[in-house]
């Protein structure tokens, strides 16, 4: 049993937090933390593309203007990091992940994004659609910086943030669930904070 | 303190194999900052210590310098540390 | 190579905080008292780990600043938005516990058999390992040429000022000043660079033996720079602390 060290609370918001809107095993946070699995990528804007590939073949491209282009929203959300910390009412600009999808024509259950990096990680197709996902590049009214996943990444917050891919690229639409690099690595394979569903098995 | 440049040459998050030295001893029972790892990717052989390592994901993630592959993974759960050596055609403990 | 205190597995044990006191304005070293402690190496770290009272856990490493015999002391610089490092260097007091594993690493290791002409080069905290380096070197009465070269921000941000005016026989030490100097400095000033390191470092064909800690940034530039001025990489060591407190 490891002793308490007198005095010591990390960087925990104070008090005052509705607890209603903290999972299980969750702390708050107010400043955000630069969580990585490799380097930084920086794919210049005029070489980036996010597609939806279905069977090995792309379907739909979008150039970064393309992306810029469409319909975007304003999106408030709580975001809970498997490693425990929580922030609350992070605000992005961002494209649902529904417009993209609009625009191809599929019978997929799950999809697995890609990132820059070779980062993928897995969901299902419902939990991306409905409201509930985005393509996001704004952070609080600013460009999402590079270490946060910038130009792009996916936003699902309804899930542990590891499925809200940093550096993503794009979406490929399967018939058949496929772990993705945490998932592969001992992580839960849905990731629900609500269940604490933080690694294979819980 | 790191000035935070924004190089895209350099990455200020990465650290080295010498920060995970007291999770290697603990998964492996022995000193592993001076074991040489071979990468299965491209077969570059380089010391643990001079490896890239970003340990402030989810879990623990060993890299190759030369080609980023990925060498080791570390998750910690629950009072036991799950180890993936895929990434590594070989590791050799001194 | 290795030659180093091979321990078998580790295990996190309680230590106690037997003082603090401050080094500069940001940096406090912390003594400890590690029951059953066999001793360490110059250049070892240890792992840290606190836990709130809410079942929150933190770990960190830290250089062990002290040598070989010395009991263990760390040296702490505090982070701005650290988690960790406030709490070590404002709040953590003598009689607090804390948890420690180590001794750990035997690759940033000097060893007392080494005759190779040394080249420390430091960047701002990075330079806790070489202090324990020194302090060893010192003790055991070796004469192994050895140069620091010191890269803080100001000269109040200097650790350990007082003691590297004597860092023992055959040793010297020097500073660049990166951001300002005092009016009265005839030292170096700005980032370490091809120019300096060409004017501080041993000529490669004595062999020198490199060790780099500090910053990623730092030690990545300042390894880059040595092996563009010929010296072997495989002669260069380096400690990356990272950008942030990252773990």
């Amino acid at each position: 049993m490891s002793p308490i060290s007198r005095g010591f609370h990390g960087r925990r918001a104070a008090a005052g937090v509705d607890s209603s809107r903290v999972p299980p095993g969750q702390y708050v946070t107010t400043d955000f933390p630069v969580l990585s699995a490799g380097p930084t990528p920086h794919t210049p804007l005029e070489n980036w593309t996010f597609s939806i590939k279905q069977a090995g073949v792309t379907a739909k491209t979008w150039s970064w203007q393309e992306i810029r282009d469409l319909p975007a929203e304003d999106v408030t959300a709580d975001i809970h990091c498997v490693t425990k910390w929580s922030k609350l009412d992070t605000r992005w600009r961002a494209v649902s992940i529904d417009t993209l999808l609009a625009q191809v024509e599929h019978q997929a259950r799950f999809v697995l994004a890609f990132s820059d990096g070779g980062y993928t990680t897995n969901l299902p197709l419902a939990d991306v659609t409905g409201g509930q996902a985005w393509l996001a590049y704004d952070y609080e009214g600013s460009p999402l910086r590079p270490e946060h996943g910038g130009p792009a990444r996916l936003l699902v917050p309804h899930l542990y943030f590891w499925k809200s891919a940093k550096w993503v690229r794009g979406l490929e639409l399967l018939a058949a669930d496929e772990p993705g690099f945490w998932e592969s690595y001992g992580y839960n394979n849905y990731g629900d904070p609500w269940r604490e569903q933080r690694y294979a098995g819980d | 303190m790191l000035s935070g440049p924004d190089d895209s040459t350099l990455d200020g998050s990465a650290l080295d194999g010498n920060a995970i030295g007291g999770l290697l001893q603990e998964v492996f029972g022995a000193e592993m900052t001076t074991a040489a790892a071979t990468c299965a990717s491209c077969g570059t052989t380089t010391e643990v210590a001079e490896c890239l390592v970003y340990a402030a994901a989810p879990g623990t993630v060993m890299r190759c310098r030369s080609c980023t592959a990925v060498l080791l993974v570390v998750v910690s759960r629950e009072q036991m540390n799950c180890v993936d050596l895929l990434g590594m055609a070989a590791l050799q403990i001194p | 190579m290795a030659g180093t205190a091979v321990r078998g597995r580790l295990t996190w044990q309680v230590a106690g905080v037997t003082s603090v006191r401050p080094e500069t304005a940001a940096v406090r070293t912390i003594g400890l008292d590690v029951p059953g402690w066999d001793g360490h190496q110059a250049g070892q770290h240890v792992d840290i780990r606190l836990t709130a009272e809410d079942g929150y856990v933190a770990e960190r490493s830290y250089s062990i600043a002290s040598a070989p015999g010395e009991p263990v002391e760390l040296t702490v610089e505090r982070l701005e938005d650290g988690e960790v490092s406030p709490y070590l260097t404002e709040e953590l007091r003598p009689g607090d516990e804390i948890e420690i594993r180590g001794p750990i690493g035997g690759y940033f290791v000097w060893e007392d058999g080494e005759a190779a002409p040394l080249l420390l080069v430091a960047g701002g905290s990075g330079v806790v390992p070489f202090r324990s380096m020194l302090r060893r070197r010192a003790q055991i009465g070796s004469l192994v040429p050895v140069r620091l070269l010191y890269s803080a921000r100001s000269w109040p941000e200097v650790i350990y000022r007082a003691e590297l005016e004597q860092p023992g026989p055959g040793a010297e030490v020097v500073y660049t000043l990166t951001r300002n100097q005092p009016s009265s400095w005839t030292g170096h000033s700005g980032r370490v660079d091809a120019t300096l390191l060409t004017e501080v470092a041993w000529p490669v064909e004595r062999g020198p033996l490199t060790f780099v800690c500090g910053p990623t940034a730092f030690v990545e530039i300042v390894a880059a720079t040595l092996v563009s001025l010929g010296h072997p990489a495989e002669r260069i060591k380096t400690e990356r602390y990272g950008g942030t407190e990252a773990k």
